[in-house]
């Protein structure tokens, strides 16, 4: 975790600590493992449960540790396929939300017009809007418009649902990039348009990255949009197949539960961990919070 | 020249259009539709599908006399107190303040297994928090083990249950939003208070908590919002019962319109919780606003 190697530089500056400092440290230590133990409890069950073909709900180390749960649920039909169509929606979503955020992020960072605080702030209103509480409407939608399993339509609508935070997120890296570079560009006779592809947005690569990942690991754990919106088996995601499977073998197999869900699991944990190395995560947090 | 001028100006504007389209689309349509279907009795299927009649006021003043109504409200309400506003918030910010005074490798293993929990797949923190509270689970592994008897949490006291691991999964959250926060303060302003002889909670009390009240305002509206919008944890835990002991409003919509199929009357439900949340969501974006003054 970068984020608390920095904080505690700034906490200790020049690492010089003064003994009261550091007698202190010992009880804030001990507290804080107390509660970062409770917050492994609950996952070390998934570990254990994985390696262990005999698994219950109680955590136990595994008698005998094999990979036998892993080669069980590795399957086209089980895991191959909705991992794939978590891939398409959470890929796709990504992509829409980034271009979308990108093209409307570049006018409100760049010009001034009387439309732009107010579009702003009524974006900022719509990332308050619960997205549960719109499912229920979501879903009347889709059936007059007959859009319901379908795969592109819901990939549009959790763009929609992630895009007012995508934009707020983009203008704001955005506004760090000096415009003076791209006046340089005008200059030359560029358009807008072109100063955005060719100057802009390479420097503020580490942000698109920032955003594209963030959406990707809301839509890759999303579960209810997609568990009212896709119907047929074949173009749900992990995140719905997983919970069939486990209505329907969950009280024999949680082994194979668990096994399942460390395989969905890993694609975000690793995507996490690449934002919060090379962007830091409070970073990325502070670039979605303040305006 | 000035018309074309101005002409020029508008057409900046163009590429905000796809962001616009989709976000009037998928967004402000189904707010809109779920007004509109309040008032009528429209069905998951059967005649009222195909077409709903107007009913007027009527899924309204049913939500008014049906039971299970208020006491969704009441859930939802200790819910979002105990979880969110108590649980999360001031737990994130002891785990912050901790990190202050922790050694580095200590906060920086302690920070990723906070964070563990938030970044990991919701049904799957779900999964993890069902079998934590099931009957032979973790949590009364451990009472067994320091000679306590244990419960059927789940069953017993399921709002118990939900709340905590709403704890579990969200703090990583507020815990973020402190440390940056935090960090912040500037160093010089704590350590005169320290040589001013002030005690530890007088500092925390009189200089960090005023210095960082903007971040306190913002960090309680975001989980207040996060937490009204959870269902997935709760559905997965006790899909909202014993009989409605944990049934909070997105899932009494939910099981009002898809398991009863009486569109309408979810509809209705849905509409208060998007009000709720516009109201939070304004307050939050005057919040802001008033912070850059």
């Amino acid at each position: 975790m970068t984020t608390a190697e920095r904080a505690a530089r700034r906490a200790t500056p020049g690492g010089v600590t003064s003994p009261g400092r550091r007698s202190a440290r010992t009880p804030a230590d001990a507290a804080l493992l107390l509660i970062g133990a409770c917050f492994v409890l609950p996952l070390l069950w998934l570990v254990f449960a994985s390696l262990d073909t005999k698994a219950g709900y109680e955590t136990r180390l595994p008698a005998s540790a094999s990979l036998t749960n892993f080669a069980a649920v590795l399957t086209p039909e089980l895991l191959i396929r909705p991992l794939w169509n978590s891939l398409l929606l959470s890929g796709g979503t990504a992509t829409v939300t980034l271009v979308a955020a990108v093209l409307a992020a570049y006018p409100l960072s760049r010009f001034e017009s009387r439309f732009n605080r107010p579009f702003l702030y009524s974006i900022l209103c719509g990332t308050c809007l619960p997205v549960t509480a719109i499912m229920v409407p979501v879903y009347g939608l889709f059936v007059q418009l007959r859009l319901l399993d379908s795969m592109p339509a819901t990939v549009f609508f959790m763009a929609a649902t992630a895009l007012p935070m995508a934009i707020w997120m983009t203008k704001n890296f955005m506004d760090t990039v000096p415009v003076s570079l791209e006046e340089a560009a005008w200059v030359d006779g560029a358009s807008g348009l072109t100063a955005l592809r060719t100057v802009v947005l390479p420097l503020m690569r580490q942000g698109l990255g920032v955003v594209f990942i963030f959406v990707f690991i809301q839509t890759w754990g999303n579960f209810f949009v997609p568990f009212v919106l896709l119907l047929s088996p074949s173009k749900q995601p992990a995140s719905v197949s997983i919970f069939s499977f486990f209505g329907q073998h969950g009280a024999i197999a949680y082994g194979q539960l668990a096994a399942f869900s460390i395989l969905y699991s890993v694609p975000v944990l690793v995507l996490y961990v690449l934002v919060a190395r090379g962007a830091s995560g409070s970073f990325a947090l502070s670039g979605a919070m303040k305006g | 020249m000035p018309a074309r001028k101005s002409v020029r100006r508008q057409l900046r504007l163009l590429p905000v259009v796809p962001s616009v389209l989709l976000i009037l689309l998928f967004l402000a349509a189904p707010v809109l539709w779920s007004f509109h279907a309040s008032f009528t009795n429209a069905a998951l299927s059967g005649r009222n599908a195909r077409s709903p009649a107007w009913t007027g006021l009527e899924n309204y003043t049913r939500l008014l006399s049906d039971a299970a109504f208020p006491a969704s409200v009441v859930l939802t309400m200790v819910f979002v107190v105990a979880s969110a506003i108590v649980g999360q918030n001031l737990l994130g910010l002891l785990i912050a303040g901790l990190m202050t005074r922790a050694r580095k490798t200590v906060s920086a293993v302690v920070g990723t297994a906070v964070v563990a929990a938030w970044v990991l797949p919701e049904i799957v923190a779900a999964f993890a928090a069902y079998a934590y509270f099931s009957r032979d689970g973790t949590l009364n592994q451990l009472l067994g083990g320091a000679g306590l008897a244990g419960a059927d949490w789940l069953y017993a006291f399921p709002m118990v249950a939900v709340v905590l691991a709403n704890i579990w999964r969200g703090t990583a959250f507020s815990m973020l939003v402190y440390r940056a926060a935090l960090a912040d303060v500037p160093r010089d302003i704590s350590e005169a208070a320290l040589m001013d002889g002030a005690a530890g909670w007088q500092r925390l009390v009189f200089i960090t908590l005023p210095l960082i009240r903007s971040s306190i305002a913002t960090n309680l509206m975001l989980v207040t919002l996060q937490t009204l919008a959870v269902f997935t944890l709760i559905w997965v835990m006790t899909a909202g019962g014993p009989s409605n002991a944990s049934t909070t409003l997105p899932v009494l919509a939910y099981q009002e319109a898809f398991k009863f199929g009486d569109i309408g009357y979810g509809t209705a439900i849905a509409s208060v919780l998007i009000v709720l949340g516009l109201v939070f969501g304004i307050g939050y974006v005057r919040l802001l606003k008033g912070d850059r003054r």
